[in-house]
């Protein structure tokens, strides 16, 4: 059944160019929960982290986009089909952009992210032992 | 006319603060007597600037509360049929309004420190109100070049824009003003911090002056943050309470800071120590204000490039942050090599704690501009890319943990050294209690890494904040320490409920035909009818639920859609059950082809404890600096006291002499 979906969902995201959403009928899954409990809750944790390209700072899982409800519902179907989250996540990437998710990815662009925490947690360190070492 | 008088009186503001700027600064130069008719001048230039800056911002206020439709600003923001408030809060719901109250909350806070503030030596005051004036009045040359809010249209307008809906609700009517107390308070932490340096009176009693005016903008600012991120919370329909939104960040970054600068500057007044340190942090957290000011006024946030296109507010703000950040912090630079580091003390004790902790916010406050302001820096460069909560939570996490440890033990730790055997047992039922938790929760059920050591943390660090007051007589025990133990339960309180929330929520998303029911959790819920409705400037659908906690006896929740007209946008207004363990949120949505209409409930247990430990922790601000200023108060009389007394003695003595 949930199979079935995933030619059907290809379809319309190939049938509907984003300009055209606003009039259309919301997408299946964009105000509807799988039936599997399992499947909503990862689907849920990946929609927290995506962003909605429309809105200004929120996730597909907080807006009332017509946009980001054809993402939920799309997430939704990939979810149901059995896809990781992950996968999904790399798929709405390969088509959007970094800028989708909100989870960065190492990468030659966006290294300091990581490298810069680090070095703070030794520059802590170091602040820590100078200070506190050896004073009585 | 209003307006024109709303105009002199900012050019008059920002001449006196010429004034107050150059008699300060002539008077720390001037040592001798001939300084004294400077020295004079500066507070009364500080108070008529304040209150000229007030006279100002009632003109907008008056100009909106008309709707004087020949105002370039009104004719944008406002609209007739408004109700009073929101005319009034659309005074500050724009660029231009919100940055005169910027001025006026800077400007009145130079007037209160002028009014007030005795107890330094003047030479620092003077130095310190010179700082002041020379800030507000990059702030004057902002508003009056770049953002004048009085200027008038060549010809009226029939009718106003409006403002955007979403801020007409009385919860964000009122916080903007309350986050600017707080974000522009900590200015007076600034200018103490340059007067200091200026004159190397970096002491106790500098950290004594310094602390209540800190505190007090350190309440405004827990405040504002609370009851916006609640706003968020109801207003956008989604139950999000925290989005690490670029401007979100911007007004925790100064609450970081601050809360830093709170807790070294006791170090300081207590011990002497941290010299450096407090200063830094008090230049630190202003500057994060207008960092943050920065970020949400400039347009940066839109667009690096619609920032690029227009950039002339934007480079005017970055200016007036080199000018002052940079001076500040060349300042230290030169002077922070005399300032000593004063006393020492050891790893096990009060002042270490206080240390490991002030680091550790400090690393959170580095991650979190981090966070924001990388994708800006990416996007100059044409790579987008977006940093949201699965970047900041496990890092932030890194180091917020570590703190909410230290935190449990640190006030229970004597100043100076200590042992933790001292303690031992205290520790160990902290200890237990989180490791309870853990294994509570995690039987409970899935609880996510996260959250679940957010729960055992709170159960943990709820029980060690009131250790310290554990076999006090209560009565005896200072008002501010009461203040410290409310402040550490309600960072508890809060981090109980987040961990709560996104570990135990339950969503539920249904198309209900009439007179059907819903589950979500343990409630039920069934939709009795939907009716138009009609506002002041909306019209609306409103849909009538009946909610019942475990088959209990239903609580009629009325969520609706609103349709505003001018702008034309929909907003949805969210109905909340709030019980003891919980709120229930519900929200309508569209309507099916098939009739059926569209609900979004959220079961969220414990999610008020977020904002209710937000109050506790302001609650304890307020405690604190309720009791500084009443030791303060009471030490200055006993002076007094003691000073006549030795007066009397003297001319008794003298007396047989004669």
């Amino acid at each position: 059944m949930r199979w079935a979906l995933v030619p059907w969902a290809i379809l319309t995201m190939l049938a509907a160019p984003a300009g055209a959403q606003d009039s259309m009928p919301p997408a299946p899954y964009a105000y509807r929960q799988l039936d599997d409990a399992a499947q909503e809750a990862k689907a849920r944790a990946l929609m927290e982290t995506l962003r909605c390209l429309k809105c200004q700072s929120q996730s597909i899982a907080d807006s009332d986009a017509p946009m980001a409800g054809d993402m939920r519902s799309q997430v939704r179907i990939r979810i149901a089909a059995g896809e990781e989250p992950e996968a999904v996540r790399a798929w709405l990437i390969e088509r959007y952009g970094d800028y989708v998710s909100y989870k960065p990815e190492m990468s030659r662009s966006t290294w300091p992210l990581f490298a810069i925490p680090l070095l703070l947690a030794v520059v802590a360190a170091v602040i820590l032992a100078r200070r506190l070492r050896g004073r009585a | 006319m209003i307006a024109e008088i709303g105009l002199a009186a900012l050019w008059l503001a920002a001449a006196l603060s010429v004034l107050q700027m150059l008699c300060g600064a002539l008077s720390v130069r001037a040592r001798g007597a001939g300084g004294a008719v400077l020295t004079n001048l500066t507070r009364p230039a500080a108070v008529l600037q304040g209150a000229l800056a007030a006279v100002a911002f009632a003109m907008l206020l008056w100009v909106f509360a008309i709707t004087d439709l020949s105002v370039k600003l009104v004719a944008a923001n406002s609209h007739a049929a408004k109700p009073m408030i929101f005319k009034l809060a659309g005074a500050w719901g724009n660029h231009e309004g919100s940055m005169l109250l910027w001025v006026t909350v800077l400007s009145g806070a130079g007037a209160l420190i002028a009014a007030v503030e005795r107890r330094l030596p003047e030479r620092t005051m003077q130095a310190t109100l010179a700082a002041q004036g020379f800030v507000a009045l990059g702030f004057y040359a902002f508003l009056i070049f770049s953002s004048n809010p009085f200027e008038r249209l060549p010809t009226p307008v029939a009718e106003g824009m409006g403002l955007n809906p979403l801020l007409q609700d009385i919860g964000l009517a009122f916080h903007p003003p309350t986050l600017y107390l707080g974000y522009v308070g900590l200015s007076v932490a600034f200018s103490f911090a340059v007067g200091a340096l200026v004159t190397r009176q970096v002491t106790p009693e500098f950290a004594r002056a310094m602390r209540p005016w800190v505190l007090g903008a350190w309440v405004f600012l827990t405040l504002g943050i609370t009851a916006g991120s609640y706003w968020a919370y109801y207003e956008l329909g989604w139950g999000g309470w925290w989005f690490w939104d670029p401007v979100e960040n911007a007004s925790l970054m100064p609450w970081l800071a601050a809360t830093a600068l709170l807790h070294s500057a006791s170090v300081l007044a207590s011990r002497d120590a941290l010299r450096a340190w407090t200063i830094m942090l008090g230049v630190v957290a202003f500057s994060m204000s207008m960092v943050g000011t920065f970020l949400v006024r400039s347009g940066i946030l839109t667009s690096v490039h619609a920032f690029a296109v227009d950039p002339e507010r934007g480079s005017f703000i970055l200016a007036l942050l080199a000018i002052y950040i940079g001076g500040a912090l060349a300042l230290f630079a030169v002077r922070a090599g005399t300032v000593a580091e004063g006393e020492r003390f050891a790893v096990t004790s009060r002042e270490g704690a206080l240390v490991f902790n002030n680091v550790m916010l400090s690393a959170i406050l580095a991650i979190v501009l981090l966070g924001t302001l990388y994708p800006l820096l990416t996007e100059a460069f044409d790579v987008r890319v977006s940093v949201g909560p699965p970047y900041f939570n496990p890092v932030g996490a890194i180091f917020f943990v570590p703190m909410l440890l230290v935190m449990a033990v640190g006030p229970l730790l004597r100043w100076r050294r200590d042992s933790l055997a001292r303690v031992g047992r205290e520790m160990a039922l902290v200890g237990a209690i989180v490791l309870a938790a853990l294994i509570l929760a995690s039987i409970l059920g899935e609880v996510p890494l996260l959250p679940l050591i957010g729960l055992a943390l709170a159960g943990g660090l709820a029980v060690a904040s009131l250790l310290p007051v554990r076999g006090r007589s209560l009565q005896r025990v200072p008002m501010a320490t009461w203040g410290m133990v409310a402040a550490h339960f309600g960072v508890a309180v809060a981090l109980f409920g987040m961990a709560s929330e996104s570990a135990f929520s339950k969503e539920r998303l249904a198309a209900v035909a009439m007179g059907q029911s819903v589950a979500v959790g343990p409630w039920s819920i069934r939709l009795e009818r939907v009716e138009p409705v009609a506002g002041p400037n909306w019209t609306a659908l409103r849909a009538t639920l009946l909610a019942s906690y475990r088959g209990g006896e239903p609580i009629e929740l009325a969520p609706a859609a609103r349709d505003f007209w001018s702008p034309p946008q929909q907003t949805t207004e969210s109905a909340l059950a709030t019980r003891w363990n919980g709120q229930l949120y519900t929200v309508i949505g569209e309507q099916a082809d098939d009739g059926r209409w569209q609900l979004r409930l959220w079961w969220k247990p414990f999610v008020p404890l977020i904002w209710l430990g937000g109050g506790i922790i302001a609650l304890g601000g307020v405690l604190a600096l309720i009791g500084r200023v009443r030791t303060d108060l009471r030490r200055r009389s006993v002076l007094r006291r003691s000073a006549t007394r030795r007066s009397d003695r003297a001319a008794l003595t003298a007396e047989p002499a004669e």
